[in-house]
């Protein structure tokens, strides 16, 4: 966006809030503003010991603002983001400083329309999903126009039509979409009182991008479809999702010809006490983004997310996370959450909570042909057989968490992890292996006051493979509402190599009052895979001092 | 030309009362757990004081807030007609596990399923668990970012002064 753009945007946002502040008089009715801020400054120190290379500028930073305006069925709002430089572990393109993020939207009757840059989800986002993940560097933020239109209650129909956000600019694909939903019981008064709750929807997206390939003949139009539902029935709900996606060759598919497919299905059953859910997944070709050249999380238009829990435990989450396989996999996935009852022998007088969860993904059964070449497949890669699961396992995940509290003062959780991690799939590096790993924690919490606490977390994780054994410790006291300090050591004791048996240790400090947060860390972290959401990125290893601030108004 | 941006801004801030000083919640269309649209503006509580709390089925400092809140909601509702409404922001990867960790908990919050985020960036949460409290006239009067033990105790003065008509000066 040219500076030009940029003063004639904000001209217009201000003299919108002017307006607004004198015609009312400064009434009750003359609008709002609200926003959050961030910024993540940190100072590394070279440290060859862990892998830390030196880094030119000593002191990154990494900083946003969101500023939005309502007034009624108004909203403007922008994002002022600046990387000076960009934290070590997200993509440097990220660089300088701008606007990538306005818009202005409006909602009368029936019809809502965005127009600038906007977020944007259909289904389960299988085949188009644009969202942020600030903290992994990923924003694939539409920037066009969408409108949204409710014909009748129970019938919810959106159309998008923008270019994706690549760092600071767009990228070079047009991203068209339509959406319809209907929420059967809300059609009638008389189907909304009925137990049973249903909900249809469908998706249709298609992506241009001009074909310039000096080799191959590429389709310059890429469509794909979806289909779900949302079945509720008392305690048991359903759900799934089917997307079919034509020939899309693709630098992750190495330019194969082959339409791609994805299904899940979510079963759950729940009452009180007791929660289960099953599910199922399979993904075949599905990469789809708004260039086909594009790599790692930029452009993204399909959200596959990992198909296995998402763990908090530090050696559970950040060693070995699994990461779906777009060009393959089958999963399931099982989640069991069963409370004893309070004041029972068992229960004791809070109860007992168990979690056991259980995930397993394969390969998909592929065929190959001889030759990706090969003139009778037409360079269509593989064949695949519907629902048929291959030999090759890419991840197994097995964990049972018990969390207990004792009495007013204490409170304890044990859990325990067993791990199969197909390192040369999931990571992409060849030889290295499967990683067996099997984690245990201890986390308890002792009440000093009503408002200061200290916990204590013990993890254990043993593995032969990759880096080999590690142990955690972290201490930490609160003091509600306002502070906070921990410290933490992570000991790589099991490594092969001696001269990697490190001690990684770090300390915390934090201060929060309302919607501030401040906090100022110091020590060494450890390289790991940090995964928001459903996604992960790699984090280098680093030692130095962390300041962030993070407000809300 | 920046220098005037500048003074636009803090120009707006200072020549108070130009806007409300207190935010209502903004209209956003997000579902409940079985699968009805709902419109975050029509949240209401017939005059009385209403939490909103941001969490996630990953995030485990939300849960121990949501846990803790649970033992004694039953008090808080009898005493200051309080309602506690528990946006979930899980996205796709763990959608399906909310029903069952709540049904499981048994917690008898509201809750709202938030996947792609609108209504989390609409009140600019930066990260969970975020806590709002509203007044009975729908004004956002506090919020408060992560969550520590015994952090309820504070909300709870908070929502007891709501609950009595007094104002909460920020």
């Amino acid at each position: 966006m040219t500076t030009r753009n940029l003063f004639s945007f904000f001209t217009l946002l201000f003299s919108l809030f002017f307006f607004n502040a004198f015609s009312q008089n400064g009434g009750n009715n003359v609008g709002q503003i609200h926003g959050n801020f961030e910024t993540i400054n940190q100072y590394y120190n070279p440290d060859t010991a862990i892998g830390a290379p030196p880094v030119p500028e000593k002191l990154l930073s990494s900083s946003f603002a969101n500023i939005i305006f309502n007034r009624g069925n108004f909203t403007a709002g922008a994002r002022f983001e600046s990387y000076l430089n960009v934290l070590q572990g997200i993509d440097s393109k990220y660089n300088g400083t701008g606007i990538p993020y306005k818009y202005a939207s409006y909602q009368i009757d029936n019809i809502g329309v965005t127009v600038g840059n906007f977020y944007e989800q259909f289904g389960s986002g299988m085949i188009f999903r644009s969202y942020e993940a600030r903290s992994l560097g990923i924003d694939n933020a539409m920037e066009g126009v969408r409108v949204t239109l409710t014909p009748i209650k129970g019938i919810y129909l959106k159309g998008i039509v923008g270019k994706q956000r690549l760092f600071f600019s767009q990228g070079p694909g047009i991203v068209r979409g339509i959406d319809g939903e209907i929420n059967i019981n809300e059609l009638h008064p008389r189907l909304d009182s009925l137990k049973t709750r249903l909900t249809i929807g469908g998706s249709f997206v298609s992506k241009y991008q001009k074909d310039d390939d000096p080799t191959y003949n590429l389709p310059e139009n890429v469509g794909a479809y979806a289909g779900r539902f949302n079945l509720y029935h008392g305690r048991f709900t359903m759900a799934g999702e089917y997307a079919y996606k034509i020939n899309d060759p693709n630098s992750s598919n190495n330019f194969i010809y082959k339409p791609g497919q994805g299904a899940i299905l979510a079963l759950g059953y729940s009452k009180k006490g007791l929660g289960i859910s099953l599910s199922g997944k399979m993904i075949d070709n599905m990469d789809y983004r708004s260039d086909r050249t594009a790599s790692l999380n930029n452009l993204t238009m399909s959200y596959l997310p990992a198909l296995s829990k998402q763990h908090t435990y530090n050696l559970a989450a950040t060693l070995y996370p699994y990461g779906t396989q777009p060009n393959g996999e089958m999963g399931i996935q099982a989640d069991i959450i069963y409370k004893i009852k309070k004041k029972s022998r068992l229960g004791g007088k809070y109860g007992t909570l168990f979690n056991f969860n259980y995930s397993r993904i394969h390969s998909l059964n592929k065929e190959a042909y001889p030759s990706i070449n090969d003139p009778d497949s037409t360079r269509m890669g593989y064949k695949t057989n519907y629902l048929s699961v291959g030999d090759e396992v890419y991840f197994e995940d097995i964990n049972l968490e018990i969390t207990k509290k004792i009495n007013k003062k204490w409170k304890a959780k044990a859990a325990g992890f067993l791990f199969i991690y197909n390192m040369e799939v999931i990571q992409g590096l060849g030889g290295k292996g499967t990683v067996y790993a099997n984690v245990v924690v201890l986390d308890v919490s002792y009440k000093i006051k009503p408002k200061h606490a200290v916990r204590v977390e013990a993890q254990h994780l043993s593995t032969d493979q990759d880096q080999g054994s590690w142990a955690t410790l972290l201490a930490e006291y609160t003091f509600s509402p306002n502070w906070f300090v921990a410290v933490m050591d992570q000991y790589n004791y099991g490594n092969k190599y001696e001269e990697k048996q490190l001690h990684y240790p770090i300390g915390t400090f934090g201060y929060t009052k309302g919607g501030n947060r401040i906090m100022l860390s110091y020590g060494r972290q450890r390289a790991g895979i940090f995964c928001v959401g459903g996604v992960c990125r790699n984090v280098p290893a680093s030692n130095g001092v962390t300041l962030s601030i993070t407000s809300s108004f | 030309m920046k220098l005037s941006i500048i003074l636009l801004v803090i120009g707006s801030f200072v020549t108070t009362p130009l806007f409300t000083p207190t935010s209502t919640i903004p209209s956003v269309k997000i579902k409940t757990m079985d699968g009805q649209s709902f419109d975050t503006a029509t949240i209401s509580n017939d005059g009385n004081p209403i939490i909103i709390s941001f969490w996630a089925t990953w995030c485990s400092p939300c849960k121990k807030e949501l846990n803790n809140i649970a033992e004694v909601y039953e008090d808080w509702v009898d005493e200051t007609g309080v309602k506690l409404i528990a946006v979930s922001i899980d996205d796709s990867r763990n959608a399906s596990k909310v029903a069952p960790y709540v049904n499981g908990q048994a917690w008898e919050y509201e809750v709202l399923l938030d996947p792609n985020y609108d209504f989390k960036r609409a009140m600019n949460v930066n990260n969970v668990p975020h806590t709002f409290l509203i007044d009975g006239k729908g004004n956002i009067v506090w919020q408060h970012n992560s969550y520590s033990e015994g952090d309820e105790i504070e909300l709870y003065e908070l929502v007891k002064k709501l609950a009595n008509g007094e104002e909460i000066s920020h």
